[in-house]
C-alpha cells in the first residue's frame, strides 16, 4: 500500500512537471496569439501603473505596458536562454566527461582537474566575471551561462564512461572492430543518456534563475526586451506604489523553474533505478 | 588525522593558485581601457594620447601580462591586493570592511537553513509517503525554485512596507532587526535544499541493516534515531552544506544589493559595473577563498563525526 501510493507520488512529479513544462513552452511558442498587447510597442503613458483589470489583466508597468503581454513574451526569453546555455554545458560535459572517461591518463588528469576548480568557483561569480568582461546583452548571456556549468554533466559522463569500458557489450563493439570514436558516441553515449537529460532539465531551471538574477543586477538581458529578472529589477523602484510590477514575472520565473524542478526529480525516479528510494 | 589535515591543507594551495590565475586572465583581457575608465566618463575627452601612456604606466598596465601576474601573485603572498582604480585605496582596506557584514549575513542564512531544514527532511523520512511529508517536500521544491530576490522583494512589501514590522533595507549598524530579513531571503532556498538531502539520507539509512539491528536489539525509536540515524546522516548533510556554502556566498551578491547590505556582494557589482578591476579580482578571490575554506572545515570535521574515516587516515 504504501509503496504503491509511493509511486503515485512520484508518477505526479513527472506529470505535474511535465504538464507545467509543456505549458510554458506552449505560451512561449504561440506568444503572439495569445498576448493581448505588443511587449515593447504599445507603451502608453496615460495608463502608466494601472492596477490589475480589464483590458490590463495583471497591471501596467511605469511605462504603460502591458504586464501580461511582457511576462507572455518574458517566456520565450527564459526558455531560450535556458535551452541554449545548457545545451553548451551539456556538450562542453559530455564531450570532456566521455573522452576523460574512455581515454584515462594526463588527460582524465587534466579534464578532472578543471572541473574540480571550475566547482569551486560559483556558477553566479563566474557568470559575473565573464559578464564583466563582455558587457550585457542576450548573446553574451549565452556565452557566461553555457560555459560555466558544465561540470556536473562532465563528472556524471565520465564516471559511466569508465564503468561502461569495461563491460562486455563495449568489448564486444571494441572486438568488431569498432574505433575509439565511433565506439564512444554509438556505444557508451546511448547508454547514459538518462542520467545526461535528468542533469539536463535541471539545469535548465538552474539557469533561468541565474538570469534572473543577472538581468537583476542589470548584467542580463537589457531592457526593453521583456525578461522577466529584467522586470523584476525595474519593477523595484515601483515596489511601494505599484507592487503587482514585482508580483507577476516572479510568480512566471517561480512557475517555470517548479515545473522543470519537477520534471527532472520525475525523470531520475524513472530513469535511474539506483536512486529509486530516494527523493533528492 | 593530523597527516590527513595537513594533506588537505596542501591541497588547497594549488586549487586557489589555478583560480587566481583563471580569473586574473578573464579579467585582464578586459576590453576597454581600465584605467581611463577609472577616470570617469566625463574627462576622458580631454585626454590625450600621453596622458594615457602615463595613466597606464602609473598602474603597470604597459608591462605584459605574465609579468603582471607574477606581480599579482607576489602581492597575494604577501596580502597586497593592489590598489582601486577608482577609490585609490588599496583593495584590502576595502575587503577588510566589507567581509564582515557579509559572512555575518551568510552565516546566519545558514544557521536558518540548518535549523529549518534539517529537522523537517528529518520529519518527512519518519513520516514517509503520508501527507506531512507530501506536504514538505511539495514545500521544498517550491523552496528550492523560487527566486531569491523575488522571495525578497515580496518580503520587503509585506513586512516592511504594508506592516512596518522590520527595516526595508541597510545595515543598521548591525542591529538584528536589520539582517532578519536579507538572512531569511538568502536562506529559504537552502532550507528546501537541506530539507530534501536530509531526507534522502535519513531514508536510506532506515533501510539499512544496521538499523533493523538496533530495532532487534530493542532499542527505543528515540535512541535509534539519534545514535544510528542522525550520526550517519550528518556527513551527507554537513557534506551539503559545505558545498552550498559557496553557492550561498555568490548568492549574497544578489541580496544584498537587494537589501543595500554593505558587504562584498554589493562591493563586486559595483566594481564590475565602474570597471574596478583589482577590486573585482579581490572580491572574487576571497569569495571563492571563504567557499574553499568552509569545505576545507567541513572535511576535517569529517573525521571527528565519522570513526571510519578517522581510521582510514591513520
Amino acid at each position: 500500500m504504501n509503496k504503491n501510493l509511493r509511486k503515485i507520488i512520484r508518477q505526479t512529479n513527472l506529470l505535474v512537471g511535465g504538464g507545467i513544462t509543456l505549458f510554458v513552452i506552449t505560451v512561449a511558442v504561440f506568444a503572439p496569439v495569445l498576448a493581448p498587447f505588443h511587449p515593447v510597442d504599445d507603451s502608453d503613458l496615460m495608463v502608466s501603473e494601472e492596477p490589475p483589470g480589464a483590458p490590463y489583466y495583471l497591471g501596467t508597468d511605469i511605462q504603460g505596458r502591458d504586464i501580461l503581454s511582457r511576462v507572455i513574451y518574458g517566456a520565450r526569453i527564459s526558455l531560450a536562454i535556458g535551452l541554449v546555455s545548457q545545451t553548451l554545458n551539456t556538450i562542453i560535459g559530455v564531450l570532456f566527461g566521455l573522452s576523460a572517461g574512455f581515454f584515462g591518463g594526463w588527460w582524465d588528469d587534466f579534464v578532472m582537474g578543471l572541473t574540480n576548480i571550475m566547482l569551486s568557483i560559483p556558477a553566479l561569480v563566474f557568470a559575473l566575471a565573464i559578464m564583466a568582461l563582455l558587457g550585457p546583452g542576450l548573446i553574451n548571456v549565452f556565452i557566461a551561462m553555457g560555459f560555466t556549468n558544465w561540470s556536473f554533466s562532465c563528472r556524471i559522463t565520465r564516471s559511466q564512461a569508465l564503468s561502461a569500458k569495461n563491460l562486455d557489450y563495449v568489448k564486444a563493439a571494441r572486438a568488431l572492430g569498432y574505433g575509439r570514436i565511433r565506439l564512444m558516441f554509438t556505444q557508451i553515449l546511448p547508454n547514459i543518456i538518462g542520467p545526461i537529460l535528468i542533469i539536463g532539465t535541471l539545469g535548465v531551471a538552474w539557469a533561468i534563475l541565474l538570469e534572473a538574477a543577472l538581468s537583476f543586477l542589470g548584467l542580463g538581458v537589457q531592457p526593453p526586451t521583456p525578461s522577466w529578472g529584467g522586470m523584476l529589477s525595474t519593477a523595484r523602484e515601483q515596489l511601494f506604489t505599484a507592487p503587482w510590477i514585482s508580483i507577476f514575472p516572479g510568480i512566471a520565473i517561480f512557475i517555470t523553474v517548479l515545473g522543470l524542478n519537477l520534471l527532472g526529480d520525475g525523470l531520475r525516479d524513472i530513469l535511474d533505478p539506483h536512486t529509486q528510494t530516494q527523493h533528492s | 588525522m593530523f597527516a590527513y589535515a595537513v594533506r588537505r591543507l596542501l591541497q588547497f594551495i594549488p586549487t586557489i593558485l589555478a583560480i587566481s590565475l583563471i580569473i586574473f586572465i578573464l579579467l585582464n583581457v578586459l576590453p576597454g581601457n581600465a584605467a581611463l575608465m577609472s577616470r570617469g566618463e566625463q574627462d576622458t575627452g580631454t585626454l590625450t594620447t600621453e596622458d594615457i601612456e602615463e595613466m597606464k604606466r602609473d598602474w603597470g598596465l604597459d608591462k605584459p601580462l605574465w609579468y603582471r601576474y607574477a606581480v599579482y601573485l607576489k602581492g597575494l603572498v604577501t596580502g597586497d591586493l593592489g590598489k582601486s582604480f577608482l577609490r585609490r585605496e588599496p583593495v584590502n582596506q576595502l575587503l577588510k570592511e566589507r567581509i564582515w557584514p557579509t559572512l555575518k549575513l551568510a552565516m546566519t542564512a545558514m544557521l536558518i537553513a540548518i535549523c529549518l531544514g534539517v529537522p523537517l527532511g528529518f520529519y518527512s523520512a519518519l513520516r514517509q509517503g503520508r501527507i506531512a511529508d507530501t506536504i514538505t517536500m511539495i514545500g521544498a521544491v517550491s523552496g528550492v525554485s523560487m527566486p531569491q530576490f523575488w522571495l525578497g522583494l515580496l518580503l520587503m512589501y509585506f513586512v516592511s512596507v504594508k506592516f512596518q514590522l522590520l527595516p526595508p533595507q541597510g545595515y543598521g549598524e548591525g542591529s538584528i532587526k536589520h539582517i532578519v530579513l536579507p538572512a531569511f531571503t538568502l536562506g529559504i532556498g537552502y532550507v528546501g535544499l537541506l530539507a530534501r538531502t536530509t531526507r534522502a539520507a535519513v531514508v536510506e539509512i532506515l533501510s539499512l541493516d544496521y538499523i533493523r539491528t538496533a530495532r532487534a536489539k530493542g532499542l527505543s525509536e528515540l535512541l535509534i534515531n539519534q545514535k544510528h540515524v542522525m550520526r550517519n546522516a550528518l556527513i551527507l548533510i554537513l557534506t551539503t552544506a559545505g558545498l552550498q556554502f559557496g553557492d550561498l556566498m555568490a548568492q549574497t551578491v544578489i541580496v544584498e544589493k537587494l537589501f543595500s547590505w554593505p558587504g562584498l556582494g554589493s562591493l563586486l557589482v559595483d566594481s564590475i559595473f565602474q570597471r574596478d578591476i583589482p577590486v573585482t579580482q579581490g572580491c572574487i578571490l576571497v569569495i571563492i577563498s571563504t567557499f574553499l575554506l568552509v569545505n576545507l572545515i567541513v572535511d576535517l570535521l569529517y573525521g571527528v563525526i565519522d570513526p571510519r574515516i578517522r581510521a582510514s587516515y591513520k
